[in-house]
C-alpha cells in the first residue's frame, strides 16, 4: 500500500535524474562521444593565445570538430595545437587556418579555409599555412588612444 | 591562549575521528543488514522526490536571473551571443552543485538531523541496540546511500531546469535567438564540466548528509543539554556545519579540478 | 526463593557506574534464577534504570561483571553481545517505539531485522504476539495514535516477539494510575508464565512488586541492600527495608482512615 506508492515515486524521481544526468553527460558534454568518428591533425600558429582545450573547429561558420590540445614546439617555439575533425569531412593539404574570436570578447575558435589541392590531409597529417590570434590588447590599446586611424598616424600598432 | 589553541586543535580533530568513525561503521554495518534497500527507497524518497519541487523552483529562479543579469552585461560588450556561455558554465560548474547541495541541506538535511535527534531522544535508538539492531545500519546508512545516488540527480536537474530558465530569459525576455543560446551551451560545456559538476554532487552528498546523520544521531551529547532543546541545537549545528562544508568543499575541489 | 540450588540465569558482580563524580552504581550484585520474576525496588534516584541499562548495555559499566547463562559478558567480545542480545529483551520506561512505523511494523521490526524469517513467518508472528497483547484490530495505527496503556502493550509485545529467555522492564507501570498499575503486573506475571521467560522488573510499586514476584531486591545508593522472597522482605528487619516498606504501611492506613470516614491528621490540623 503504502510502500507502493512509495515507490512509484522513487522510480519516477529515479528516471527523471537519469535523464537529467544523461542529457549533461551526453549532450552536453558530448565532446569525448565526439572523438569515435573524427580524426586529428596539427595546426601550427605562431601563437595560440586565448585558445583553450575544448574550443570549436570551424568551416565556413559550421563547426565541425574541436580543439584537443594545446603545446609548445621545443624547436622552434610555435604553438601545436591539435584539433579534431568529423571524419566525413576531408581537408584539402593546402588548407588555411585561422584563429578568430566570436564578438569582441568571447570565445576564441579555430576557422578552416579549405584550399583546393587535390590531395587531402590524413590524421597526425600538420597545417602550417596559419593566421595567428588577434592581439586583443593591442587592439584595446589603440581604442584607449582614441581612434584607429589617428593612433595608427603616431605610431605603427605592432603586427602579430 | 596557546593552551586554548592546542585544546580546541585536540577537539578538532577528535571530532574528525569521530565522524570518520561514525561513517566507517555506518558501511561496515550496513554490509549485514537485512531489508536496507526498503530503507534506501525511503530514504531516496525522503532527499528525492520530496525535495524535488524545491530544486526545481530554484534552479528555474537561478537560471532566469543569470540569464537577465548576463545579458545586460554581455549587451554592453555586444556579445549576447556568449549568454550560453556564461549561464551554462556557472550553472554546470559552480551554481549547480552548490545550491542544490544546500537546498537539500535546508529540506532533507535538516529533516534528517531533527528525526534522529529526536529517535535518540525518546531512545529509539537504545531500543534498536538492545533489539541487536545495528542503529548504525538501520538509520545512517541508508540516508548516505542514498544521498551517493540522489545528490548527483537533484544536480544534473537543477542544471537542466537552470539551462532552461537562461533561454527562458534571455530568448523571451530579451529577444535572444534561442538557437544562439543552445548553440553556445553546448559549445561551452564540456565533458570535464560534467565530471567536475557530478563529482562535487556526490562529494557535497556524502559529506552534508554523514553531517547532517552525525548531529542529530549524536544529539545526546549536545552541551545544550537534553530534549528539545539538544534536538533543536543539534539540528542547527547540522545545518551551519553542512552548509560550511559545501562552499568549503566547493572550493577546494574547484581548485584542484582547475 | 523455593527450590535452593537453582541455576541461574543471570549474574551480575559488583556494577559500578559513574556519572561524573556522582556515583550512581556502587558494587550492585544480584543473582536472577531461571524463570523466575525479580523485583528490583528502590527510591527514585536509587540507581535502578541505571543498573537495568546497564544490564541491557545501553550505558557501559565502569567496572563489574555480568554474566548470562555462564558465559561472562565481556566488554570487548561482540559475538558474545550479540548472542545476548538475540535473547534479551528490553522494555523502555518511555516504551521506545518506533513513532514512524505502524504497530505491525514495531513488532515486525526484530524478527526482520534479527532473523532470517520468510515474510509470511514475521507477518504471523507478528500478528500472533498483537492478538495476545489484544492489539491486533490497531495492527496499522502509529504508537502516536494509541492510548498510554496500549503503547505499553504494544512495547511488551515487541519485546516478547522474538521469544525471549530474558525481558527487562524499566518501570513498566510509571506514570499510571493504580488500577492500570495492576492490571500491568498481572500482564506481565500471566505472559511471564505463559512464555516462559525470565523477568527483571525496576519499580517503585512495592505492593504490586511483592505480589507478582517470586524474589525481590532493595537497591539503595547503588548497593542491594536486600535480596530474598516477598515474604522475607516483608519480615526483613534490615534498616532501609523497613523505611521502605513503612512509608508504604503509611500510606496505607492513611487510606484506610479515609475510607473509614476519619479526617487526616496532618501538621496543619
Amino acid at each position: 500500500m503504502k510502500q507502493k506508492q512509495l515507490e512509484y515515486l522513487v522510480g519516477g524521481f529515479v528516471l527523471l535524474g537519469l535523464a537529467a544526468v544523461l542529457y549533461l553527460t551526453v549532450k552536453l558534454g558530448a565532446g569525448s562521444l565526439l572523438g569515435s568518428d573524427s580524426y586529428r591533425v596539427e595546426v601550427r600558429f605562431s601563437s595560440a593565445s586565448g585558445l583553450n582545450v575544448g574550443g570549436s573547429v570551424h568551416v565556413a561558420g559550421v563547426p565541425v570538430g574541436r580543439v584537443e590540445a594545446i603545446r609548445v614546439d621545443p624547436k622552434d617555439y610555435s604553438a601545436i595545437v591539435t584539433v579534431s575533425v568529423l571524419a566525413g569531412l576531408k581537408l584539402p593539404t593546402d588548407s588555411m587556418a585561422s584563429i578568430k574570436t566570436t564578438g569582441l570578447i568571447g570565445d576564441k575558435y579555430i576557422l578552416l579555409s579549405p584550399g583546393a589541392d587535390e590531395t587531402y590531409l590524413a590524421a597526425g597529417d600538420r597545417i602550417t599555412l596559419t593566421e595567428s590570434s588577434v592581439d586583443l590588447e593591442g587592439l584595446i590599446g589603440k581604442m584607449a588612444f582614441g581612434s584607429l586611424e589617428k593612433d595608427e598616424t603616431k605610431e605603427p600598432a605592432p603586427v602579430p | 591562549m596557546v593552551r586554548a589553541v592546542g585544546r580546541y586543535t585536540l577537539e578538532i580533530v577528535q571530532s574528525l575521528g569521530d565522524v570518520a568513525m561514525f561513517v566507517g561503521r555506518s558501511f561496515r554495518m550496513a554490509a549485514g543488514s537485512r531489508k536496507l534497500g526498503r530503507r534506501v527507497v525511503r530514504a531516496m524518497f525522503e532527499q528525492g522526490a520530496r525535495c524535488l519541487p524545491v530544486i526545481l523552483i530554484v534552479g528555474l529562479f537561478t537560471g532566469l536571473v543569470l540569464g537577465l543579469q548576463g545579458y545586460y552585461v554581455l549587451n554592453r560588450f555586444g556579445s549576447e551571443s556568449l549568454l550560453g556561455t556564461l549561464v551554462s558554465l556557472s550553472i554546470v560548474r559552480e551554481l549547480g552543485p552548490v545550491l542544490a547541495a544546500l537546498m537539500l541541506v535546508g529540506q532533507a538535511g535538516s529533516a534528517l538531523a531533527a528525526e534522529l535527534g529526536l529517535q535518540r531522544n525518546t531512545e529509539q535508538i537504545a531500543a534498536l541496540e538492545t533489539m541487536g539492531v545495528s542503529s548504525h545500519a538501520y538509520l545512517v546508512a541508508p540516508r548516505l546511500i542514498a544521498a551517493l545516488m540522489v545528490f548527483p540527480m537533484q544536480t544534473a536537474l537543477f542544471c537542466c531546469v537552470g539551462l532552461w530558465g537562461g533561454s527562458l530569459s534571455g530568448s523571451l525576455l530579451l529577444g535572444l535567438e534561442p538557437g544562439i543560446y543552445w548553440s553556445a551551451v553546448e559549445r561551452a560545456v564540456e565533458s570535464a564540466d560534467v565530471r567536475e559538476c557530478l563529482t562535487k554532487a556526490v562529494t557535497f552528498g556524502f559529506l552534508t548528509m554523514t553531517l547532517c546523520a552525525y548531529h542529530g544521531f549524536n544529539a545526546h551529547r549536545s552541551r545544550a543539554g537534553t530534549g528539545a532543546r539538544a534536538v533543536s541545537a543539534s539540528t542547527t549545528r547540522a545545518v551551519v556545519q553542512s552548509s560550511i562544508i559545501v562552499l568549503a568543499a566547493d572550493y577546494v575541489i574547484t581548485s584542484f579540478l582547475i | 526463593m523455593t527450590a535452593a540450588p537453582q541455576e541461574m540465569l543471570l549474574k551480575i558482580e559488583g556494577l559500578h557506574k559513574c556519572f561524573g563524580e556522582q556515583a550512581v552504581l556502587a558494587g550492585a550484585s544480584l543473582a536472577v534464577p531461571r524463570g523466575s520474576l525479580v523485583a528490583i525496588l528502590g527510591r527514585s534516584g536509587a540507581g535502578k534504570s541505571v543498573f537495568l541499562k546497564c544490564l541491557a548495555d545501553v550505558i557501559e559499566p565502569d567496572a563489574g561483571e555480568i554474566w548470562f547463562d555462564g558465559r561472562l559478558l565481556a566488554r570487548g567480545d561482540a559475538g558474545v553481545r550479540q548472542h545476548f542480545r538475540s535473547r534479551c529483551s528490553f522494555l523502555f520506561q518511555s516504551n521506545a517505539l518506533f513513532d514512524s512505523l505502524t504497530a505491525l511494523e514495531n513488532v515486525a521490526l526484530p524478527l526482520e531485522q534479527t532473523m532470517d524469517l520468510p515474510a509470511g513467518e514475521v507477518r504471523e508472528r507478528s500478528l500472533e504476539a498483537l492478538k495476545q497483547l489484544e492489539l491486533e484490530a490497531f495492527w496499522d495505527r502509529y504508537p502516536g495514535q494509541m492510548s498510554g496503556g496500549m503503547q505499553k502493550r504494544l512495547a511488551l509485545a515487541r519485546a516478547i516477539v522474538t521469544r525471549p529467555e530474558l525481558v527487562l522492564f524499566d518501570e513498566p507501570t510509571a506514570g499510571l494510575d493504580p488500577v492500570r498499575r495492576n492490571a500491568v503486573f498481572t500482564m506481565i506475571a500471566k505472559y511471564q508464565r505463559q512464555f516462559g521467560f525470565t523477568a527483571l522488573i525496576v519499580t517503585h510499586d512495592v505492593p504490586e512488586a511483592l505480589v507478582a514476584a517470586d524474589l525481590v531486591a532493595l537497591l539503595d545508593t547503588g548497593r542491594m541492600v536486600f535480596q530474598g522472597s516477598p515474604g522475607e522482605f516483608i519480615a526483613s528487619e534490615e534498616a532501609m527495608v523497613i523505611q521502605f516498606r513503612d512509608s508504604e504501611k503509611e500510606l496505607s492506613k492513611m487510606l484506610a482512615s479515609i475510607r473509614r470516614g476519619e479526617t487526616i491528621h496532618t501538621e496543619d490540623t
